[in-house]
């Protein structure tokens, strides 16, 4: 366009040159300074940045990362330019997972994948990220355009698709298994998986697919009254699974019988839920980065300004027959593991009391034990749970199978019973 | 039972239970599962036809019994009101219960996620919890499907967002 429009202005000039009659080079002149107005407009137009090679922290204006590699000079994080080896899978990439996609962006993550069957539309408008351009684009489609604008460095993966279903969920596995990005990385292809679905259904098959690839993953939440939210870091084997007991969550504090569910399915707010994308991405980072302490439960309650904790361990009696695998795997590696960790704090606390933890090559801070560790409570057990925090569902009614169906004499053939089907409902 | 009106209790209690707690990825054990999906749903359309309540059509699409089609109607003021019905069995299954499908009110009401999944109340999904693996397919249309239907239909037909099939045809011959 800036070609073009260089050529009309030469044009203009040579047909000026041509007129012999100066009273005609006015409204020329005016011509001229409404394409040069054009030309500046168009060069102010948008600029794509070019892909960085090596993670700089030099401090110039051109380094998007000289503010993060910040974090390394003060101490922080011991080597963050390591965040170009993660892939993170976002399923979900609606008010909270777009946020948290958007965060990892900027932070320069390696890779992204993203998961959601969605479109964008304008109901969606009163969350962040999504413009109403967008509004007919598959929220996966959408979100690509804007994040590879935001940081070209990073992989984009997107899969439109519904993950509960049985195609979505093969795809879903083969997707988190593909290791061509790092094919030396021990275990699945993805560092971490983190959970940003609005439903129960899509949590059990993340829940599902985790615990078969043993895989750990980060569950997030926004309440349907968007007043509270949490966040969750699940290890299969190590912590309750999504499965082992009925899903936690914030009481709002408003009483059940006082809210009003008339003609609404669910409410939603960008701030609820900038909040919990904020706690969901910063607890990425300091499990993938290895600073701080990793929270296996924090919950928002943004009525009060309440935030629970807690840590939750596994059901011997869990339903999913994968997180029991896991769990057995898990008690065989964990003296091994406990050991290696005190020997570690203790070397630790004899070669300088000054150091500060940070440094330590510690990939479970949750698991080390000091005093001021969140209660760690059995998953189905009847104790009370911390304050502020509820029980979404029932567990299941204890079942026994009756030995009189399973003695059922009347016919046991899929197909007859399809037709029978079939005849009643012709 | 907390919640739901005495003609729903008492239809549910009818349909006969299931046993097997398998999902659409095990394989025999699906099979078994898929057999009592079809014993309950051929009780419960028996009973709807003999207390004259029929008032659904339900199939499976593919041999591996994981998509369903059908229809599903709603008589209000006299008029019969026929929509289209589809679910997919979710691979927790039947630890999740499947997310039952109007397509073709998508968009019309409030009470329906998008894609048209309909909106249940408060009341099914612990309910659903509490009974794994006993519910299945017959019990989500009982305790989803037919309570959403006569709470929502009338209020879309008498808003105008639901036309019957009559009033569309002649409305789009003049
Ligand atoms: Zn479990």
């Amino acid at each position: 366009m800036e070609v073009e429009l260089k050529e009309m202005l030469n044009d203009l000039e040579s047909l000026k040159r041509s007129l012999t009659d100066p009273s005609h080079h006015a409204p020329i002149d005016q011509l001229q300074l409404r394409v040069e107005r054009l030309t500046s407009l168009a060069s102010s137009g948008p600029v794509r940045r070019s892909k960085v090679k090596d993670m700089s922290a030099e401090v110039v204006d051109s380094n998007p990362y000289s503010r993060l590699m910040a974090l390394q000079r003060m101490g922080i994080v011991e080597n963050y330019e390591r965040i170009r080896d993660f892939s993170v899978a976002i399923v979900g990439v609606g008010g909270v997972g777009s946020v948290a996609a958007e965060m990892l962006t900027r932070c320069g993550i390696g890779r992204l994948l993203l998961y959601d069957y969605d479109k964008v539309e304008l109901a969606n408008m009163n969350r962040l990220f999504f413009r109403p351009e967008q509004s007919g684009m598959t929220k996966t489609d959408a979100a690509v355009q804007t994040l590879s604008d935001i940081n070209p460095d990073v992989v984009l993966e997107s899969y439109t698709l519904n993950i509960t279903t049985v195609q979505g969920f093969d795809t879903f596995m083969s997707s988190l298994k593909d290791k061509s990005f790092r094919p030396n990385k021990e275990g699945s292809g993805v560092d971490l998986v983190l959970s940003c679905v609005d439903n129960y259904e899509a949590r059990m098959a993340v829940n599902q697919a985790c615990n078969e690839l043993n895989q750990t993953w980060m569950e997030s939440g926004v309440s349907e009254d968007a007043v509270s939210g949490h966040i969750q870091l699940l290890i299969p084997g190590e912590t309750a699974c999504f499965a082992c007991a009925p899903p936690l969550v914030v009481a709002s504090g408003v009483d059940e019988r006082t809210l009003k569910r008339e003609g609404v399915c669910a409410a939603s707010l960008p701030t609820t839920m900038g909040v919990v994308a904020g706690l969901l991405v910063q607890n990425t980072l300091k499990y993938l980065l290895n600073f701080g302490n990793v929270s296996p439960y924090l919950g928002y309650n943004s009525l009060k300004d309440f935030f629970p904790t807690m840590e939750m361990k596994p059901n011997p009696q869990c339903s999913n027959f994968a997180c029991l695998e896991r769990q057995k795997e898990f008690l065989l590696v964990k003296p091994a593991r406990d050991a290696a960790l005190k020997a570690k704090m203790e070397a630790e606390a004899s070669s300088s009391v000054t150091e500060c933890p940070l440094h330590l090559d510690n990939e479970w801070e949750i698991s080390v034990v000091d005093d001021s560790e969140p209660d760690r409570i059995e998953a189905k057990s009847a104790d009370a749970l911390p304050e502020g925090l509820v029980r979404e569902l029932p567990n299941a009614d204890e079942f026994q199978k009756s030995p009189t169906e399973a003695a059922d004499a009347t016919i046991d053939d899929l197909e007859d019973l399809r037709k029978q089907l079939e005849a009643l409902n012709s | 039972m907390e919640g739901w009106d005495p003609n729903t209790k008492s239809t549910l209690t009818q349909i006969p239970l299931l046993t097997t707690k398998a999902g659409p990825r095990d394989g025999a054990a699906w099979t078994q599962r898929l057999k009592e999906e079809y014993k309950a749903l051929i009780a419960y359309t028996q009973m709807n036809k003999s207390n004259d309540n029929d008032w659904f059509r339900i199939s499976a699409d593919n041999p591996e019994g994981t998509r369903w089609t059908g229809k599903c109607w709603y008589v209000h003021n006299l008029l019969k009101y026929e929509f289209d019905l589809q679910f997919d069995i979710p691979v927790t299954y039947p630890a999740t219960a499947p997310e039952l499908e109007l397509p073709e009110l998508d968009g019309k009401t409030q009470k329906m996620y998008r894609g048209g999944k309909i909106c249940l109340t408060v009341h099914f999904k612990p309910l659903w919890a509490k009974n794994c693996p006993r519910f299945g397919i017959a019990h989500a249309l009982c305790l989803g499907l037919a309570p959403w239907l006569a709470a929502e239909i009338p209020i879309l037909v008498d808003s105008g967002m639901v036309k019957h099939k009559d009033d569309a045809a002649s409305s789009a011959e003049s």
